[in-house]
């Protein structure tokens, strides 16, 4: 037998987007305090207590942190042990489609040339549902809502492979083009290698990682972008961005693709374990 | 950097006193426009027809909030503002057939200072800061255009003390975005 059914999966689902649009993980929130205490410059300062008090305002009366509920991105981990019977895509969208009415989320999916919004937050490939296979008998579903305001920000080039010097300014060129847009403080993943797509890919999951962990030549672009003094919504200030993430992947010996993925403060996401048994 | 208390309809001596930096509280009736409504007033402006709105005087707030009708009418649930350089574009011909006196907003409108010369102010609210702006919304007053949908329609709110806005652009032709990304240019050469 299945312990797992298609009914619990949409109503993880639901609660997860939920949590994700009301609630902030407590990294993201100890990085806006620890911002707001360091800046000096006034207008910088009342900004970042704004996005404290919203923040506060949210989760207490339990309603989204910003209007716009963004697109529903998945991260499905998939245990090689279990067995599922019924469409998993179809759960996880009916779980956006419940979540639009009891968030409720605002509805953001149109058809891309007709702008006919669809009502309901899903669409031709929406939710994005990216799926991965991990050991054991769980399924670990992450949704990231992800804002258009700060992915409109965001960029991707093909450099030449004797341009590993120029993956540095060209992430910090992208946030400066982005200014105040994308609603900074920002969170910057950056995909180096793979390919065209699966760079792109990869700076988006850098946006998952815990914020507060970062290696060398992370904290070396997060400097550079917070020397431009973009600041908080782009009215000057020393916190332009809280954190870098960059992953990379092998790629092509005559490749060099770099993508960056902007998230704003609002970096929202949230995870459910489901624990599958079979008898 | 001085705080101010407005209350619309806004005069022009209301709005050419304040300095780009400054705080301003809004109260009144601001309409939310973004892309598809300003496009729509745009046309019928440009066909001779009269808006069932008026925006003279007016403030323009680039959102497109999340509501829900509800008993009394609608319920708004999260009102934060939009990125306002996808208005650029349309902003000059706005302001020159309506005396819209503020434009709330964020993230900067780029050579828009001159066009606001005299005439109107860009007055920056938090980005993202939806749940804090709904405690400012007294009421949802009504709504038009609402077959362009929900973010696009325009939703007229009566609000109490709205802010903090910061003056991103003042009348004075002062735009404290174009000055932060001019030093933010000059930081750049010295990293790379």
């Amino acid at each position: 037998m299945n312990r797992i059914d298609s009914r619990s999966v949409t109503n993880a689902v639901e609660e997860i987007i939920k949590q994700a649009e009301t609630r902030l993980s407590d990294d993201v929130i100890q990085a806006l305090e620890k911002a707001s205490d360091s800046e000096t410059d006034p207008t910088a300062k009342s900004q970042l207590n704004a996005i404290l008090k919203n923040i506060t305002i949210a989760g207490a009366n339990n309603i989204p942190m910003c209007q716009d509920t963004g697109i529903m991105v998945f991260f499905v981990e998939i245990g090689r042990d279990i067995f599922l019977d019924f469409d998993l895509d179809l759960a996880i969208l009916q779980g956006v489609r419940q979540a639009t009415i009891s968030v409720p989320l605002r509805p953001n999916a149109v058809e891309p040339l007709t702008r006919k919004n669809s009502g309901d937050n899903t669409g031709d490939g929406l939710p994005d549902i990216n799926y991965s296979f991990t050991a054991g008998n769980t399924i670990k579903i992450t949704v990231a809502p992800k804002g258009a305001g700060s992915e409109n920000m965001s960029t991707h080039t093909m450099l030449r492979p004797s341009q590993t010097d120029q993956v540095k300014p060209f992430i910090v060129e992208s946030v400066l083009k982005a200014g105040g847009m994308p609603c900074p403080p920002i969170i910057v993943g950056v995909g180096i290698g793979g390919s065209f797509d699966k760079s792109a890919r990869l700076a988006k999951r850098a946006l998952l990682r815990d914020l507060g962990q970062m290696d060398e030549y992370e904290l070396e672009i997060l400097t550079a972008i917070n020397t431009l003094g973009i600041g908080p919504m782009g009215l000057g200030g020393s916190t332009t961005a809280l954190a870098v993430h960059v992953e990379k992947a092998h790629c092509h010996t005559a490749s060099l693709p770099v993508a960056v993925n902007i998230q704003c403060w609002a970096n929202r996401h949230a995870s459910v374990t489901l624990e599958v048994e079979h008898e | 950097m001085s705080e101010h208390h407005l209350r619309t309809p806004l005069h022009k001596k209301d709005i050419i006193k304040l300095r780009a930096g400054d705080i301003v509280y809004l109260s009144g009736i601001i309409y939310t426009a973004r892309d598809e409504a300003h496009l729509r007033i745009l046309e019928m402006t440009g066909s001779g027809k009269p808006l069932p709105f008026n925006l003279d005087g007016a403030a323009i707030y680039h959102c497109g909030p999340l509501i829900i009708p509800d008993k009394e009418g609608w319920k708004i649930i999260a009102a934060g503002p939009t990125t306002s350089a996808r208005m650029i574009d349309m902003t000059p011909a706005l302001l020159d057939s309506y005396s819209v006196r503020a434009i709330i907003g964020k993230g900067g409108m780029k050579d828009i200072a001159p066009v606001l010369k005299d005439n109107c102010v860009y007055l920056a609210y938090t980005g993202g800061c939806a749940a804090l702006a709904v405690d400012m919304v007294k009421e949802v007053k009504g709504v038009h255009f609402q077959d362009l949908g929900m973010p696009e329609a325009v939703w007229v709110l009566e609000v109490d003390n709205f802010g903090p806005l910061i003056v991103g652009v003042d009348a004075k032709g002062k735009d404290l975005y174009a000055e932060v990304i001019r030093q933010a240019e000059k930081s750049l050469t010295k990293v790379s």
